[in-house]
This record gives structure tokens, C-alpha cells and sequence, in this order.
């Protein structure tokens, strides 16, 4: 039989040698094992300053992009708050006044849109949902805070700010895309049939 | 030298060892946890100021700043006792300890031992049983079971290590001719030092050394996974502090203990080579003897994080069928090989 791993020793019930009984030699191999340790690279990683690299497909905390022209993208069809299993997102629909149009890329948009962080699991499928490629989870991380209140994320925390706009591209695969604009799809159907 | 100019001398010799030692405690305790987290492969405390090394300042801070809780069905003053015994004992051991040879300033010489009694290795067997009663009472006036418990504990085994540690500081007696640290001091000159002359003796001081200090693998007393923390687990806020500040003091004295007992204390193997100033040759002493110290001190921790608890009967077992017989055969060759040499 194959030993799982190469270190394994058969027990033995042997009587023990007088070096053995003395116990010192065995004490001073234990000592020089952790004096190794002493010497060794630490693998600790100080996370403030240092940060671990995230598997490119990590969701973390979300966001709600803008179109090309700074305007939000979201148009409050609440496909995403159906999709959610830990029904984390609320939000308000409005409808767009003229002279708006810089903000809003479409006739409604999300007055309110709230995620609570802590019933969100990130699984990610109201990213899935979305059929206007408005929110995304990226690779950043849910701060910490002393209440719960401040755990429910408004438009303010969730909106991709307009200066810095915030990198998706690694969420944005192909088979993401293909998957959103195939025709088989209803929320596809119901897309194009709102646009005609 | 005038009376009062003695006094001052004495005064300022005190103060400094007693702050040495309280300074080198603290320090322990930041030393620990970092050769703990190196030994783990970890970093150990690294935020409290450069490198950390403000930590047992912020340890401190956060001792005194605990609530102090003193349990309603506890002997008020027996509660208060314990713990000042264990810091006092711990702190007057450093009193003998020859810290060098003597300083030559002003037309005196300044000796660096704060007293120089003929019987130093008695008063300190005597002050360090007395450290039991420290432990003894604070664990018999918490009303407490596990505190019960590991006072017992850390009475039979200290009770049951001092003997063993009795002997093997009678063979090297026997070999010194002398109980004055200061004289076994000056004997060790150049490479002279006792653990040449008495190995087996040494390693049943040290291991005793480990079982009066209450470290692992003999800290079957504080075992927190059998006994919650043993003697001190009703205790809070700065006189647990004193606890555990003792059991540092403690550390650090028996390594100057063991310094100056077997490895030549403040000489060093060489240094009468260069031809040094009296004055510079008795600091560089001092310089080397805290060397040898914290070595010492890193040997404890670094066996604290190496070996794992003894059983309570082993711990029996280790002492009382194997040290003791041990000591009692090194004395009798210790005195078999005096003979022969001296007769």
C-alpha cells in the first residue's frame, strides 16, 4: 500500500536503549529543529502595508460602473435584487428628468440603491443577473466598522467614482459578455424587446 | 572610605541592579514572544514602535489599567501577600551576584556586588525556597481550585527540585572550597570555568534551575490547559502583573546564578592578554557576564518552545529517582576525586 506521506514511522513497542532512556540526545535534535526555524524566512504577510494577491476571479466588495460618458449604467430593474439568495440589495426606481441625461444613461435609474454588506455572500449573481453590465464585484475589501448601520452600503459607497474609475476588466471576461448578450437568455429577450 | 560616602555607593549599586533587573524582566517578556514567533516562523510583535519593542510598555499600561478584582470569599491579606512575596524574593536574590570585580574611581575601589556574604549560595537556596511561600499563599488564599492545585504543584516540585539542585551545588563546593560567589567568581580565571569540572553537575543545576523558575517543561503549576492559569487564575490587573514579572526576574537571576556558578561569570578566557586598564578589564567583566546571561535567558525560552510539559509523575519520577540518585553519585566523585588530588 501506497503511505501517504513519506515521513511515516511504524510504531514499535520496542524496549527503549539506555541513549534513548537518557532523552537528552532527542531534547537537543528537538533544540536544533527550532533553532532552524529561528533562521528561516517568515512567511507572515503584514496586511495593512502588504496585501495578498487575489485569484483574479476574487469578489470582494461591488461596484456600480458608469458607461463610457461618466453615466450610470444601472436602470433599476431590480433583476439583480431577485437574483440575490441573501436578498442583500434594495432599491428605489425614478425616472429621469430632462437635463439629466449626463447622469442616468437611460429614462430610469436607481434613486436608491442599498447592498447590506453583511447579508451579502458575494456570490456574485447579481453580477450575473445584471443585464446592463452595471455592477460588478471587484477585488477590494469590505472595511471593517463598530455598527451595523454602516454595513448597509448606499449609492454613495457603491457608485464607481468618476475620476478614478474602478478596473473590472478581470470580471469582464468573453464567456461573461457572450453569456449576457445571448439571445436565448430571457433577461436578453426582455432587453431587446425594451429597446425596440 | 568615609561612612556616608559608603552608603551613597551602596545606595546607587542597589538601585541600579534592582532597575537592571526590573528593566531586563520587561524586556523578557518582549523577548519571549519574539523568540516564540521566530521558532513558529512568525514575526511576534512588530507595531508598538520600531521593531516593537515599546510592547512591554504598552503591556504595562494595559496591567494597570485592569480592573482589580479581588474575590469576595479570599483572605483579603494573604490575597495581597502572595504575590508581594514572589516579587520580593525575586528581586533581593540579585544581592550577592558579583556583577564584576571592582571599579577604581576617585581613590576607591568600588566593588560591583552589592554585598559579599561568606555563605552567598546559601542565602540564595534560602530566598528562593522562600519564593515557594509566594506561590503557596496567593494559590491557598484564592479559594480556588485550580489555584489549590497549582500552588500544590508548584510547592512538591520546587520542595522536590531544591534537593537535587542542594546536591549538585554541594559537589561543586566540594570543588570550590568556598560558598562565597564572589571567591567562586575570581577562582574561574581564563578557561577554570566549573562547567569543565563539574558537567553532570551543571546539567542537574540546570534542569533544576527550570523546575525552581516554573518554566517548561516544568510549569506544571501555570499549565493553562489543566489548570486554567494554577496559582494565579483568580488574580487580575498588576498583581497578576507581579506574577509574571517575578517568574522573569526570576529567569534573569538564575542565569546570572548559572554564569557565575559554572561558566566564570565575569571572566572571559583571553582577556588578560591585552593588558586592559583595571578599570575598562572590570566593565568589559560586566559586559561579558550579561552576555552569558542572555544567552542563558535565550536557553530558557528557547527550551520553553522545544520541549512539552512533563506529567506530573514523570515530573516525580525526573526528580526524586533520577536527579537525586544522580547528584548523590556526582557528589560521592566529586569527593573521591578531591581526594585523590589533594591528598
Amino acid at each position: 500500500m501506497q503511505t501517504l506521506t513519506t515521513r511515516s514511522k511504524v510504531a514499535s513497542n520496542k524496549k527503549m536503549t539506555f541513549v534513548e532512556k537518557l532523552y537528552l540526545p532527542a531534547i537537543m535534535g528537538g533544540m536544533a529543529l527550532t533553532l532552524k526555524h529561528f533562521f528561516k524566512k517568515k512567511v507572515t504577510i503584514q496586511y495593512p502595508e502588504q496585501k495578498r494577491e487575489f485569484a483574479p476571479v476574487f469578489r470582494g466588495q461591488h461596484v456600480l460602473k458608469r458607461d463610457e460618458n461618466g453615466a450610470e449604467r444601472c436602470t433599476a430593474c431590480g433583476l439583480c435584487a431577485v437574483a440575490c439568495p441573501a436578498e442583500a440589495i434594495t432599491m428605489t426606481a425614478a425616472e429621469r428628468k430632462p437635463g439629466e441625461e449626463a447622469l442616468y444613461r437611460e429614462e430610469k435609474y436607481a434613486s436608491v440603491y442599498e447592498i447590506n454588506m453583511l447579508r451579502c455572500i458575494f456570490c456574485g449573481l447579481c453580477e450575473e443577473a445584471c443585464p446592463k453590465e452595471a455592477i460588478f464585484l471587484t477585488d477590494r475589501m469590505v472595511d471593517t466598522d463598530y455598527v451595523r448601520k454602516n454595513f448597509i452600503y448606499g449609492k454613495d459607497k457603491l457608485v464607481d467614482p468618476l475620476n478614478n474609475p474602478i478596473d473590472v476588466s478581470k470580471r469582464e471576461t468573453r464567456e461573461t459578455r457572450e453569456f449576457k448578450t445571448h439571445p436565448e437568455f430571457t433577461h436578453n429577450k426582455l432587453n431587446t424587446k425594451s429597446l425596440k | 572610605m568615609t561612612f556616608s560616602l559608603f552608603i551613597i555607593y551602596k545606595i546607587v549599586l542597589v538601585v541600579v541592579v534592582f532597575l537592571i533587573s526590573l528593566v531586563i524582566a520587561m524586556y523578557s517578556t518582549y523577548a519571549e514572544r519574539k523568540v516564540a514567533a521566530f521558532m513558529q516562523d512568525r514575526l511576534g510583535p512588530n507595531r508598538a514602535g520600531p521593531f516593537g519593542i515599546l510592547q512591554p510598555v504598552a503591556d504595562g499600561v494595559k496591567m494597570f489599567m485592569k480592573e482589580e478584582i479581588i474575590p469576595q470569599v479570599s483572605n483579603k491579606f494573604l490575597f495581597i501577600l502572595g504575590p508581594s512575596i514572589a516579587m520580593f524574593t525575586s528581586c533581593i536574590t540579585g544581592a550577592v551576584i558579583p556583577w564584576g570585580t571592582s571599579l577604581h574611581l576617585f581613590g576607591h575601589d568600588f566593588s560591583l556586588q552589592v554585598t559579599d556574604i561568606n555563605i552567598g549560595i546559601l542565602y540564595i537556596m534560602a530566598v528562593t525556597s522562600i519564593g515557594v511561600y509566594g506561590i503557596m499563599i496567593g494559590g491557598w488564599a484564592s479559594n480556588n481550585k485550580y489555584s489549590l492545585l497549582g500552588a500544590l504543584r508548584a510547592s512538591s516540585q520546587m520542595i522536590s527540585y531544591e534537593v537535587a539542585m542542594g546536591l549538585a551545588i554541594i559537589a561543586l563546593v566540594m570543588h570550590t572550597g568556598t560558598l562565597s560567589l564572589k571567591a567562586i567568581a575570581a577562582q574561574q580565571v581564563g578557561w577554570h570555568w566549573n562547567v569543565f569540572y563539574q558537567p553532570v553537575g551543571f546539567l542537574i543545576f540546570l534542569v533544576c534551575a527550570f523546575a525552581e523558575t516554573n518554566r517548561t517543561p516544568f510549569d506544571l503549576p501555570e499549565s493553562d490547559s489543566e489548570l486554567i492559569g494554577g496559582y494565579h487564575t483568580e488574580y487580575s490587573s498588576m498583581k497578576l502583573g507581579f506574577y509574571l514579572f517575578a517568574e522573569y526576574i526570576n529567569m534573569f537571576i538564575s542565569s546570572a546564578i548559572m554564569s557565575t556558578l559554572y561558566f566564570g561569570g565575569y571572566n572571559m578566557p583571553l582577556i588578560g592578554r591585552l593588558h586592559l586598564s583595571p578599570n575598562t578589564a572590570a566593565i568589559l567583566g560586566v559586559v561579558f557576564l550579561f552576555a552569558k546571561i542572555f544567552f542563558f535567558i535565550f536557553f530558557f525560552m528557547w527550551v520553553r518552545w522545544t520541549v512539552p510539559r512533563f506529567r506530573f509523575d514523570q515530573l516525580m519520577n525526573l526528580g526524586w529517582k533520577i536527579l537525586i540518585p544522580l547528584s548523590i553519585f556526582w557528589v560521592a566523585i566529586t569527593g573521591f576525586v578531591t581526594l585523590m588530588i589533594h591528598r
